[in-house]
C-alpha cells in the first residue's frame, strides 16, 4: 500500500526526521490560508500515488497568496495519469545546496533490509543505477542485531559528510529505519533528501510503501485502504474485499483462473494469440463455487469484456463439481456473454461433458482455449 | 527427503491443515503427529495432536515439519520448528508479513535449517513422500527435477511432463513471496549433486531477480545438466501485484523479458508456453 506524501511526512515528523513545514489543503481557499500561515515562498504539491507527478506538472512554486489560490485551483482539478488530485500539500520552499538520495528496501536476494543511497539525488534512482552504478552505496542490515549507530555513520561518511553533519545524517538514517520496522514498510525513500545552505538535512520528498500482508497490524491504514485507494479501480477495490487477486487491464478477454502463475501464463498466451486480456483474476488454488461466483461478477462488471476465459487446473478439486458450479452460477446470474472453459484435473472428462452439453466450449489444452477465446472476441461487435 | 522422512503438521486442526494431512497420509507420507497449541491430547485425521513440538518429539522420531498456521502466527510456528531442529520446514501459509519472513530466514540461516516457502505448494518426491498440497496423482517418478515459484502452474507443467513420459525426481515450490527460504540457485545446486536428477525444469515469474541470479550461476558454473525454463508474466503491467506478493515489476526491474534474456544467454531452453517445457526436455 502506497502512502501519500503528506501521510509519510506526518509519520516522519513524529520520529523527528526533519521535513519542510507544510499544510494539507483540499480547496483553493484552504491552500491560500495555508500559504498565509506559512508566509514564505512555497511549493504546491499534488497529492497523488502515481509516480512522476513532477514531470506531469503536479508540483508548482508560488510566491503570494493569490498565486497559491490559483495554482491549487488548477492542480485540484487535474488528473495525473488517471488519478484525480483530491488534496495538495502547501510546503515551504527550501534552498538546497545538494540533493541526496536515501532509501531502505527489502532486498529479496539477500533476504534482509538494505540501505541504498547516493550523492546524486533528485533524479530517478534507476537512471543513476544505469549511468553510474558506482554512485550507489549499499548497506545490508542484519535483522537480528538491527541497524547500529556506527553503521549509519559509515553510510553518512560514504555520502561525504563528517563531524556534526555525519552525526546528523546518521541519526536521520536510524530514524528512517525505525519507521520501516514500526510500520512494516517495504520501502521508505527520500528523494531528494536535501542539504540546505546552512548545512541541515531535510527530507524534501518522502515515499513510504507499506507491506499489504502486514496491514492487520496497522488498523488505521487497513481502514483507509478499504475506503480510499486512488490508484485502484472500483472493481479492484471490490475484488479485494472478496479476497480475490484482480488487476484491471485494457483488453476485451475476461480471464479467471486458479493460481497466480497459471493466470499470468493465461494472460501471456492471450497476448501470443494477438488478443488482449481485460484483467488478471486469480480465485486461488482450490477453486470453490462461492469464489468463482464472486470472480464472475467482478470480471463481467467490466463492460469491455466480450468473452470470458476460465482456466481451472483442478488438481485436487473435482472438475465435474467445478463444471456444475459454473453452470449453476451462469443460470443464477443470467450470464449471456460467451464463455470458453478450460478444465483439467480429477474427473475432467465428466466435467467437460457437462459443459459441452450446455453449449460451452470446453477444452483441455490452455493453447486451444486461449486461441478460441481470442477468436470469439474478434467476432463479437 | 524420501520414504523415511518423518514429519509433523503444524496447524493440523485447521481446515486446510486437516484436509491436506489426510491427503498426505493417503499419498504415503509419514506424518507422525500434529501440533496445535491448545489442542494437545486430541486426535486429528487419526494422528495424535500435541501442544508443542517438544512433546511430539518425545513420543516420535520427527525430522521435518509442514506448516499451515495462519499468517499472523506462522513466524512463531516456524521458529518453534527451527528451535526443535526440524529440517526441512515447509511453510504453506500465504500472506506472512515480509518483516517476519526476513527475521525467520536469518534465524534459519544461523541454524542451517532449510525453509521451503512461504507461500509454496510444498515438495514432493513422487511415490515416496509429499509434504505439500499438490495433487499427488499428476507426478510420476523419473529424472526431471522441477523447481517453481508458483502452485497450479507447477501442476500444469508437471502434468505435461508426466504425459510426455518424463517422470520427476523431486518437485518443489520455492514460494511466491518476495522473501523465501530457497533461491533457484540453491535448488539448482541440490539438483546438480542429485544422481536421481538428469535435467531441470524451472518455472519463474516476474518480480525480483532470482531468475537472473540463476542464469548467472548456470553460466558461471557451466552447469552440467540441461535446464528448460518457463517465465510467467510477459503480459503483466509494471507496478501491479499479480496475485503473488512477489510477482511485481518495480520500475524496470523484474520483467519477464530481462529474465528470459538472461536465461537464454546462459544456454537455458526457454519455453514460451507451459507445454513446451516437456518438449524441450524430451530429447535430452
Amino acid at each position: 500500500m502506497k502512502l501519500f506524501e503528506y501521510e509519510a511526512k506526518e509519520i516522519a515528523r513524529q520520529y523527528g526526521v526533519p521535513v519542510p513545514d507544510g499544510i494539507l489543503a483540499s480547496t483553493p481557499q484552504e491552500a491560500k490560508a495555508a500559504f498565509e500561515k506559512l508566509n514564505q515562498p512555497s511549493m504546491i504539491k499534488a497529492q497523488v500515488l502515481v509516480a512522476g507527478r513532477g514531470k506531469a506538472g503536479g508540483i508548482k512554486p508560488v510566491t503570494n497568496a493569490e498565486e497559491a489560490f490559483e495554482v491549487s485551483r488548477s492542480l485540484l482539478s487535474m488528473t495525473i495519469k488517471g488519478e484525480n488530485v483530491e488534496k495538495v500539500l502547501v510546503e515551504q520552499r527550501l534552498a538546497s545546496k545538494h540533493e541526496r538520495y536515501v532509501s531502505m528496501v527489502v532486498d529479496r536476494s539477500s533476504r534482509c533490509y538494505t540501505i541504498l543511497c547516493s550523492t546524486d539525488g533528485g533524479i530517478d534512482i534507476e537512471q543513476v543505477a544505469d549511468r553510474s552504478p558506482e554512485k550507489i552505496i549499499r548497506h545490508k542490515i542484519d535483522q537480528l542485531i538491527g541497524l547500529q549507530d556506527f553503521e549509519s555513520r559509515i553510510v553518512a561518511k560514504q555520502l561525504g559528510y563528517s563531524g556534526k553533519q555525519m552525526n546528523q545524517l546518521a541519526s536521520i538514517i536510524n530514524k528512517l529505519f525505525q519507521i520501516v520496522l514500526d510500520y512494516d514498510a517495504e520501502l521508505i525513500e527520500s528523494n531528494p533528501l536535501i542539504e540546505t545552505d546552512s548545512g541541515e538535512f531535510v527530507a524534501a520528498d518522502l515515499r513510504i510503501l507499506l507491506d499489504d500482508n502486514a496491514l492487520y497490524r496497522h488498523p488505521r491504514f487497513l481502514e483507509r485502504m478499504k475506503t480510499y485507494e486512488p490508484d485502484m479501480t472500483a472493481l479492484e477495490i471490490k475484488a479485494r474485499e472478496k479476497n480475490l487477486a484482480y488487476v484491471e487491464l485494457d483488453g476485451d478477454v475476461g480471464i479467471i483462473g486458479n493460481g497466480a502463475g497459471l493466470v499470468m501464463a493465461t494472460l501471456d498466451m492471450i497476448l501470443d494469440y494477438k488478443g488482449k486480456a481485460a484483467n488478471f483474476c486469480d480465485v486461488g488454488g482450490g477453486a470453490n463455487e462461492e469464489r468463482i461466483a464472486s470472480a464472475l461478477k467482478i470480471v463481467l462488471a467490466n463492460s469491455k469484456v466480450k468473452v470470458l476465459l476460465i482456466n481451472i487446473m483442478g488438481g485436487i478439486t473435482r472438475c465435474d463439481d467445478v463444471a456444475r458450479a459454473i453452470l449453476d452460477i451462469q443460470k443464477k446470474m443470467g450470464i449471456t456473454k460467451p464463455m470458453v472453459i478450460r478444465l483439467v484435473g480429477t474427473n475432467e472428462e465428466e466435467g467437460q461433458r457437462i459443459l459441452t452439453a450446455a453449449n460451452i466450449p470446453s477444452l483441455n489444452s490452455m493453447e486451444e482455449a486461449a486461441a478460441k477465446a481470442v477468436e470469439i472476441a474478434s467476432k463479437v461487435k | 527427503m524420501g520414504k523415511e522422512t518423518h514429519a509433523i503438521v503444524q496447524g493440523v486442526t485447521g481446515s486446510q491443515g486437516s484436509y491436506h494431512t489426510q491427503l498426505m497420509l493417503q499419498y504415503g507420507s509419514k506424518i507422525v503427529a500434529g501440533v496445535t497449541p491448545g489442542k494437545g491430547g486430541t486426535i486429528a485425521q487419526g494422528i495424535p495432536v500435541f501442544d508443542t513440538i517438544e512433546e511430539a518429539k518425545r513420543r516420535f522420531k520427527v525430522d521435518a515439519s509442514i506448516i499451515f498456521v495462519p499468517a499472523p502466527f506462522a513466524k512463531d510456528a516456524a521458529l518453534e520448528a527451527i528451535a526443535s531442529d526440524l529440517n526441512p520446514v515447509v511453510i504453506i501459509t500465504e500472506g506472512i508479513p515480509v518483516k517476519d519472513e526476513i527475521q525467520l530466514m536469518e534465524i534459519a540461516k544461523r541454524k542451517d535449517t532449510t525453509i521451503i516457502g512461504p507461500n509454496t505448494p510444498g515438495i514432493i518426491t513422487p511415490t515416496e513422500c509429499k509434504l505439500g498440497i499438490m495433487p499427488g496423482h499428476i507426478f510420476k517418478p523419473g529424472k526431471i527435477g522441477l523447481v517453481s515459484r508458483s502452485g497450479t502452474l507447477t501442476y500444469e507443467i508437471a502434468a505435461s511432463l508426466t504425459n510426455a513420459g518424463l517422470g520427476q525426481s523431486t518437485c518443489l515450490g520455492i514460494g511466491g513471496d518476495p522473501v523465501v527460504g530457497l533461491t533457484f540457485v540453491d535448488v539448482l545446486e541440490m539438483f546438480r549433486e542429485d544422481p536421481q536428477t538428469s535435467a531441470i525444469a524451472m518455472i519463474g515469474e516476474i518480480g525480483g531477480n532470482a531468475e537472473e541470479n540463476a542464469a548467472e550461476y548456470i553460466m558461471n558454473t557451466k552447469y552440467p545438466k540441461p535446464v528448460a525454463a518457463y517465465i510467467a508474466g510477459r503480459a503483466a503491467p509494471p507496478g501491479k501485484r499479480m496475485g503473488h506478493a512477489g510477482a511485481i515489476i518495480m520500475g524496470k526491474s523484474g520483467t519477464a523479458e530481462t529474465k528470459i534474456d538472461a536465461l537464454r544467454k546462459a544456454g537455458v531452453k526457454i519455453a514460451l508456453k507451459p507445454g513446451e517445457v516437456a518438449s524441450h526436455l524430451k530429447f535430452k
